[in-house]
């Protein structure tokens, strides 16, 4: 055994930080795209459009019953083999692309159970002063199921930003990349994936904050 | 004039509603009676395709809809001229009470947001509600709920308000508030078709009183017919045990 090079760790916290933003900046993006995604699903599973329902229903199961690292090599070593517009396409833009799909496939189950969550009153009062379908889902009908479903959904974004350390595997220096090239060179492994998982904790924690505040926010109507 | 032939519905093969046939002239207030699970709240809420007939036709205004062949548009004519109040209340969870009645004024009826707020302050104010525009449902009493219900229909202008139970889910504290809005509204010369078990109320606001059992209307007439006189077996059973 021997004793944790602290010095060393402390001087790898900076270089390591420096790739928080392309890690911030894949789990943002992701997850925006993920949640219209995942929007636009849940409704049409509620709403049920002919054959389009069926393609949804295909889209969601591949997506939930494959693995994410699995659909990664998938769009960036595959898909360019077969789609040849895509043989320019950069790790990170796959990275974005596998992780929306794979957590939109997942989000859409928990938008659509948060959006049948939402009272029948609700729905029938909506329709009764003649609201188009269009306009109770987005005035009435999401609004409210977005505060059922908020702590789902920041799970699966807690979930999305440690994913973006898969784009490692696509070549994509991030924090772990840049965490790895780091050790390969100073042969301290332990210390420098200790660093990354701490960066990687301190993020989600400072999340757990933001979520109690979103929390406090998408309640403040129902608070007696 | 409201005008209704022929209405018929069943939920998955019982039948709730057998023909119904009814015409209710402008400004009257028709209450409807009649024991529990006769389809007296279906009978509403087929008016608006809230549950949708199968058969019938349907005419509000200038609007004609054949329910056997009704299309999205045709639905949505329809409860553009209808308001209806909730047993429930149904009051939009996520809408402060000034927004609730905002709501259809600005999403359907497409009125510039200042001139709905204007009356939507104006209907909470005759509802006595003006100090309670900015809060959330949640934090209004069964009563004021349901006197922002009743403000949300009457803000719509509709050619017919529809009353499904408006007290029935009301502490007994709170009936008294709600019948006197109601009240006020017939005043105006609404016309208003009622669902309700409150037969004093029946009794007095009532232009025509509708008995219904078994999913059709049995006996209608004046209130004091009805209540006074009436001429069916089942109303007369009826009557002596919802007044004891």
């Amino acid at each position: 055994m021997r004793a944790l090079d602290l010095d060393y760790m402390l001087g790898l916290v900076p270089v390591i930080l420096g790739y928080v933003p392309l890690t911030l900046f894949m789990a943002v993006a992701g997850m925006v795209f993920a949640l219209i995604l995942a929007s636009l699903l849940a409704v049409e599973r509620v709403v049920k459009v002919p054959v389009l329902d069926w393609f949804v229903i295909v889209f969601i199961s591949f997506f939930r019953g494959t693995p994410l690292l699995v659909q990664l090599f998938l769009f960036y070593f595959g898909l360019p083999q077969v789609l040849s517009f895509l043989t320019n396409i950069s790790g990170v833009t796959a990275a974005i692309m596998g992780l929306t799909l794979h957590f939109a496939a997942y989000m859409a189950e928990s938008i659509r159970a948060a959006i049948m969550g939402v009272d029948r009153s609700q729905w029938e009062a909506a329709q009764s002063i003649g609201m188009t379908q269009g306009q109770m889902m987005w005035r009435i009908i999401l609004p409210q199921a977005a505060r059922i479903a908020a702590p789902t959904l920041v799970n699966y974004f807690i979930d999305m930003i440690k994913g973006t350390s898969l784009a490692f595997t696509l070549g994509v220096t991030e924090m772990m990349g840049a965490a790895q090239k780091e050790a390969a060179g100073s042969f301290l492994y332990f210390e420098a994936y200790l660093v990354v998982a701490m960066i990687y904790w301190v993020i989600v924690e400072a999340l757990s904050q933001v979520q109690k505040r979103l929390e406090t926010y998408l309640n403040k109507a129902f608070v007696r | 004039m409201i005008d209704i032939t022929g209405l018929t519905k069943d939920f998955g093969g019982a039948p709730v509603l057998n023909g119904i046939d009814l015409q209710i002239a402008e400004g009257e207030r028709v209450v409807v009676i009649g024991p529990s699970g006769t389809g007296k709240s279906t009978l509403l809420r087929c008016l608006n395709f809230l549950d949708v007939p199968q058969e019938g036709v349907i005419r509000i205004g200038d609007v004609t809809v054949d329910a056997a062949k009704a299309r999205k548009a045709d639905i949505l004519a329809l409860r553009r001229r209808t308001a209806m109040v909730f047993q429930n209340y149904a009051l939009f969870a996520n809408k402060t009470a000034k927004e609730n009645i905002m709501e259809a004024l600005v999403t359907v009826q497409k009125r510039p947001k200042a001139e709905a707020e204007e009356r939507a302050l104006a209907v909470l104010a005759e509802t006595g509600l003006a100090d309670k525009a900015d809060s959330f449902p949640a934090a209004l009493s069964g009563g004021q709920q349901q006197r922002v219900g009743i403000g949300r229909a009457m803000a719509l202008g509709a050619e017919l308000m529809l009353f499904d139970e408006p007290t029935s889910a009301l502490d007994p504290e709170w009936v008294g508030e709600v019948l006197d809005l109601m009240r006020a509204v017939a005043e105006r010369k609404q016309t208003m078709l009622i669902v309700t078990h409150e037969m004093q109320f029946a009794r007095e606001i009532a232009d025509r009183v509708i008995f219904m059992d078994g999913g059709k209307i049995v006996e209608s007439g004046a209130p004091s017919e009805i209540f006074g006189a009436p001429k069916d077996a089942r109303l007369q059973k009826f009557l002596k045990r919802v007044e004891g």
